[in-house]
């Protein structure tokens, strides 16, 4: 069971989001899956298409258990998931 | 009911809504709204009263949002924007415009294509025909991108709309989106080796003109990178307009009476290598009153002294009233507006983020 924190500014745009929640999944796109269960529409806030298929948005970093992570990153069964808008805008 | 006069205002830093009364004198403003959202342009439905706004965000990408309470309460909707497992990402939204009479939305995107929705803008499709036609692989971005920035939907007929993408020109289709056509015969490409391609013309804003002698709807007039247009023929020939007063040939916006069709307001800037702002930095209008035979410089209550200013694509509109108001917003966050049909004008606020849009709502 992963533990995911997620910011403030998509708690905006998802008012019903926890700040924080406990989600089953072996990896990120997993966990996302779960999420946007949850809540229909996060997924595609965080994540995006590329030449190299669905990754995580451009402006949005995500962390396993302190180390930067991708769309493929594996979970383990106490992982800790930060989703942080990257420091962008103008 | 008192009539309510809404001018709904897109900036780089959300939007705003600004309300006042037929006087159009004193306004009250709201915002930011869609907080965090750079916001490329709103419309107001007027076959459900929703007001809707396009655009996106650094960090969570495109949405167009909605509300059905005149901006007070917002939801949003990124649902079927998109072109799916082999088509390029989207970057933003840059139109939202509605077809009341079918109870359509459109949406006009980055890179260029068209998406309808039958739910006021709750879930979207993507219209595939246009971005199925043979030039599709030779679409040249402009300065903003390969953006589809205007839609115009046809009053009376279901199966007709155009629109206009920078930098490829304007597109029509006659059977409800299924095959499109080019419209850019008599429009010139001054970048292009040759000067009249079918395609890859710069469409800065196109515009439809209501009514007529006889009701018809085929009066269209554009402003251009390369000069300002008109079409009687429902775009399949243009004549150019700008040779006859105006002081260039380059702007962004441009709104037509919705009264007279001959009536047309553009802003021009001073060229698109010389700096995009008002020419000798004193501020201006142009009206035409005869179809763009002639055009008269309209300045009263703008500053003639050092106003470089700069006006986008979308950040000018024109409301219903019979004296119709005139509104511009700048891209240094000035609102300007007029209530006696551009003849004179006060600034309404002049500390707004970068204004990307301006839309006018006359409620009664």
């Amino acid at each position: 069971m992963a533990t995911l924190l997620l910011p403030r500014s998509l708690i905006a745009l998802f008012p019903e989001l926890p700040r924080r929640s406990e989600i089953p999944a072996a990896t990120m796109a997993e966990l996302l899956e779960r999420l946007d269960e949850r809540h229909p529409g996060v997924r595609d806030r965080l994540t995006e298409r590329s030449a190299h298929g669905v990754v995580i948005r451009e402006h949005i970093n995500a962390y396993v258990d302190g180390q930067p992570a991708a769309i493929d990153t594996p979970l383990g069964p106490r992982s800790m998931v930060h989703i942080i808008p990257a420091v962008s805008g103008g | 009911m008192a009539v309510r006069v809404l001018l709904l205002v897109g900036t780089r830093k959300g939007a705003f809504i600004l309300e006042s009364d037929a006087g159009r004198a004193d306004w009250r403003v709201r915002g930011p709204l869609c907080e965090g959202f750079a916001i490329h342009d709103m419309a107001y439905d007027p076959s459900d009263g929703a007001i809707l706004a396009g655009g996106q965000s650094p960090w969570y990408g495109p949405l167009v949002w909605r509300s059905e309470d005149l901006g007070a309460t917002w939801t949003h909707s990124g649902e079927g924007l998109g072109y799916g497992e082999d088509g390029p990402a989207l970057k933003t939204i840059w139109s939202v415009t509605p077809d009341p009479g079918r109870g359509l939305v459109y949406a006009g995107v980055e890179p260029a294509g068209l998406f309808r929705s039958t739910d006021g803008g709750r879930s979207w499709a993507h219209v595939d025909g246009l971005r199925q036609h043979p030039s599709t692989p030779e679409w040249q971005p402009g300065n903003g991108g390969l953006i589809l920035h205007t839609i115009v939907p046809h009053p009376t007929d279901d199966d007709r709309l155009w629109v206009g993408i920078s930098a490829v020109g304007v597109f029509a289709t006659e059977d409800g989106g299924r095959t499109w056509q080019t419209r850019n015969q008599g429009v010139r490409a001054d970048y292009s080796p040759d000067p009249y391609p079918e395609f890859g013309q710069c469409v800065h804003k196109l515009v439809l003109a209501h009514g007529g002698p006889d009701g018809a709807t085929e009066r269209l007039y554009q402003q251009n990178h390369c000069g300002v247009y008109r079409s009687d023929d429902g775009g399949r020939q243009w004549q150019r307009l700008d040779g006859n007063g105006l002081p260039s040939q380059f702007g962004f916006p441009m709104v037509v009476h919705p009264g007279d069709r001959e009536t047309v307001f553009t802003i021009p800037l001073n060229g698109d290598d010389k700096g995009r702002f008002m020419p000798d930095g004193q501020a201006a209008v142009w009206r035409t009153r005869d179809g763009g035979a002639s055009w008269q410089r309209l300045a009263d209550g703008l500053p003639q002294e050092h106003a470089y200013l700069g006006v986008l694509r979308e950040a000018m509109a024109i409301d219903r009233l019979d004296s119709a108001g005139v509104y511009f917003g700048t891209s240094n966050g000035q609102l300007w507006a007029s209530a006696d049909e551009g003849v004179s004008w006060r600034r309404v606020l002049d500390t707004l983020p970068p204004i990307w849009s301006v839309d006018a709502v006359v409620l009664d």
